[in-house]
């Protein structure tokens, strides 16, 4: 008997340790032959903990969400299945490319992960020209999924075409957007794809070396992600001889230290240095001018972790998913005040109305949703009348807002949206790096500007469009420069808000 | 300075710097070490690494100081880590981070007298859909209600 249970973040914050430690004692005490297998999460995380048992078939059948006091019921075959876990609705309309093993193999199992198209794309791109890579990942219309947007195959072919002794592939897995999830969950749950990718970009632009900087809240993801490269390395994945290439290609995990700003590509570079992380001034961009001085792909997880499936199935394959430059899938991650919250990959295009609605059932709490924020704290506030944009890049940014890394937070008709546009002026001054004075002293201002406001002070609103105007503007990155997002959406957007303490003032 | 604070000599420091002093970019690699090993970075660590290094104690320090994560004085006997993101906040997260702060009688940040419970925010844990999240001396915690923090604080020993 094969039993899975997830070793996920999600999955443990939700009890899955203890239903593991539960099945394994039962399983003993019952003599009963019991294989547990720790995979990734499926990601239907109000399932969590998800158990799977599988059949002679192959059928794994889902049960969820599962505690210890159900583990008896689970081993003696009594306890009540959700039915084959692909077959689940909210599974069966997804999408899976990037996400197409996780959950499925044993994270850390080289041999499954293979079985399941593992290294297959890795295989291909070695008998290709660099030049060939390259121009493979600019068919695939793959775009920097951690929010840019920018084309991965430009910046590549830039890092590729500049000359330099050493270049890097470094990986931002600095996910600090509240609402996000999908990085974690595919190193938690895939760390081999994330590796496979690096290689793969490494062999495309000539760096021998990766580094992937990891924050430190995520604890399980590090310890899978070491884990990996270590296997990696024993396999001959990595190392001296990329899968008997006669090219090197290795790499390293880096822990962050809780600065939010470090997932700013400068401030990356400047943390991995082991300085402030400062955000550079751009040019030199890092494709240039990277990693110590050196020519620096700086991608994100998913981007890259994106990379294998395209050479596995073909760029052309890969492009014909999404919606106008928006090519290929995207992991939505559902959360906040959602009944069904997770990851649901689809391809590009989906309206949001659908995605709430539908796919993630509307509200935990039952009450009607009153703004959704995507792209996480530095992502527009988008009311109901909006539901319609399509997702992707273009579509919200038409619509004053951004995709982001492709969070969803729903909130109910409870929450105060002063409230929400305080707290991203509050967190923009918390996690500021202090080099330009836009971010450092705007968002402070922009705190007592809104309590203003919340006064009843009547010149107060048009100070805040002043000073967002500023930040937009005057900004180095995109910490100061898209605060005004959540802040003057929530002002535009949901004025009886910011009306309510005038009208009791006066 | 606290009398209770450990004071690790060079001794005991110097082969945690060392160990990194291959890598590209050791330092926070060493932070990382030193804070592990005695809980906080000890005050004599910086002029020890400014030397194996060869910078200013001065970016030393601004290192230490930039970074969430590092501590200049030892954390209580558990770390209790509250997420204050928008996702936890949409399902209660900020009422429920009030009324631990109110029970503990201490800002964010701040240390009970008894030196049992840290009580830190934390901007996302990356379990937003099973949120409020709290992570507690390094395990994850999530669909945290008042009952479960009032179980993680009384087993915290508050």
């Amino acid at each position: 008997m094969k039993i899975y249970v997830p070793l996920d973040s999600a999955a443990k914050a939700l009890g899955a340790d203890a239903v593991a430690e539960a099945i394994r004692d039962a399983a003993q005490a019952g003599g009963k032959d019991v294989q547990i297998v720790r995979n990734g999460s499926r990601g239907m995380i109000w399932l969590e903990p998800l158990v799977e048992i599988e059949h002679d078939d192959g059928v794994r059948l889902a049960y969820g969400p599962v505690s210890v006091a159900d583990v008896p019921a689970l081993l003696d075959g009594s306890a009540e299945t959700l039915g084959p876990v692909e077959e689940i609705p909210f599974f069966a309309r997804q999408t899976r490319l990037t996400f197409a093993r996780c959950g499925v193999i044993d994270p850390l199992d080289i041999a499954d992960y293979e079985a399941h198209g593992g290294l297959s794309g890795l295989r291909r791109a070695i008998a290709m020209t660099p030049a060939d890579i390259v121009q493979e990942v600019t068919d695939s219309g793959l775009r920097g999924r951690g929010g840019a947007g920018f084309p991965t195959g430009i910046k590549w072919k830039t890092v590729h075409d500049t000359p330099a002794g050493q270049k890097y592939i470094i990986c931002n897995a600095d996910e600090g957007d509240s609402g996000t999830f999908a990085d974690r969950m595919i190193m938690e749950g895939d760390p081999f794809t994330l590796i496979e990718g690096m290689a793969i970009a490494g062999l495309a632009v000539g760096a021998t070396r990766g580094y992937v900087y990891l924050r430190s809240e995520y604890p399980v993801a590090i310890e899978v992600m070491n884990a990996a490269v270590e296997a990696a390395r024993a396999a001959g994945m990595l190392g001296d001889d990329v899968l008997g290439s006669g090219r090197a290609f290795d790499m390293e995990i880096r822990v962050g230290a809780g600065a939010y700003v470090c997932g700013e590509e400068t401030s990356l570079l400047n943390s991995l240095e082991g300085k402030r992380g400062v955000v550079r001034a751009k040019p030199p961009l890092p494709a240039i001018e990277g990693f110590l001085g050196r020519p620096t792909v700086v991608n994100n997880v998913i981007s890259l972790a994106t990379v294998p499936v395209i050479f596995e199935r073909g760029a052309a394959h890969y492009a014909d998913f999404g919606l106008g430059r928006s090519k290929g899938t995207t992991p939505v991650q559902i959360a906040g005040n959602v009944k069904y919250g997770g990851l649901f990959e689809t391809a590009f295009g989906m309206p949001l109305r659908e995605l709430i609605d539908d796919v993630a059932g509307g509200t935990a709490s039952g009450r009607p949703v009153k703004a959704v924020q995507v792209g996480g704290p530095l992502g527009a506030y988008m009311p109901r009348s909006t539901f319609d944009t399509p997702f992707a890049y273009e579509e919200f940014d038409g619509q004053g807002g951004l995709i982001g890394h492709a969070g969803v937070v729903v909130f109910d008709d409870s929450v105060d949206m002063l409230k929400m546009a305080r707290f991203a002026m509050e967190f923009c001054a918390v996690e500021s790096c202090g080099k330009c004075t836009p971010c450092r002293i705007g968002a402070v201002r922009g705190v007592e500007t809104i309590d203003r406001i919340a006064e009843g002070d009547a010149d107060a609103p048009e100070l805040l469009g002043d000073l967002c105007e500023t930040m937009t503007d005057g900004s180095l990155c995109a910490l100061g420069g898209l605060t005004p997002y959540p802040v003057m959406s929530a002002l535009r957007h949901f004025p009886d808000d910011f009306a309510r303490s005038r009208e009791a003032a006066e | 300075m606290r009398q209770d604070l450990p004071q690790p000599t060079a001794g005991e420091m110097q082969p945690l710097i060392e160990r990194h002093l291959q890598k590209e970019g050791p330092l926070l690699p060493i932070l990382h070490s030193l804070q592990e090993a005695f809980g906080h970075i000890p005050q004599a660590a910086v002029s020890l690494i400014a030397d194996a290094l060869n910078i200013t104690r001065a970016e030393v320090h601004g290192v230490v100081s930039f970074y969430h994560d590092f501590r200049d004085v030892p954390a209580g006997r558990h770390v209790v880590k509250i997420c204050r993101a928008e996702a936890c906040q949409s399902m209660g997260g900020a009422a429920l981070a009030d009324a631990a702060l109110e029970r503990l009688g201490v800002a964010w940040h701040g240390t009970t007298a008894d030196g049992a419970i840290t009580i830190e925010p934390v901007y996302c844990l990356g379990l937003c859909a099973c949120g409020p999240a709290a992570m507690v001396d390094g395990e994850l915690v999530g669909r945290v209600d008042a009952e479960r923090l009032d179980t993680i604080l009384k087993e915290a020993g508050a």
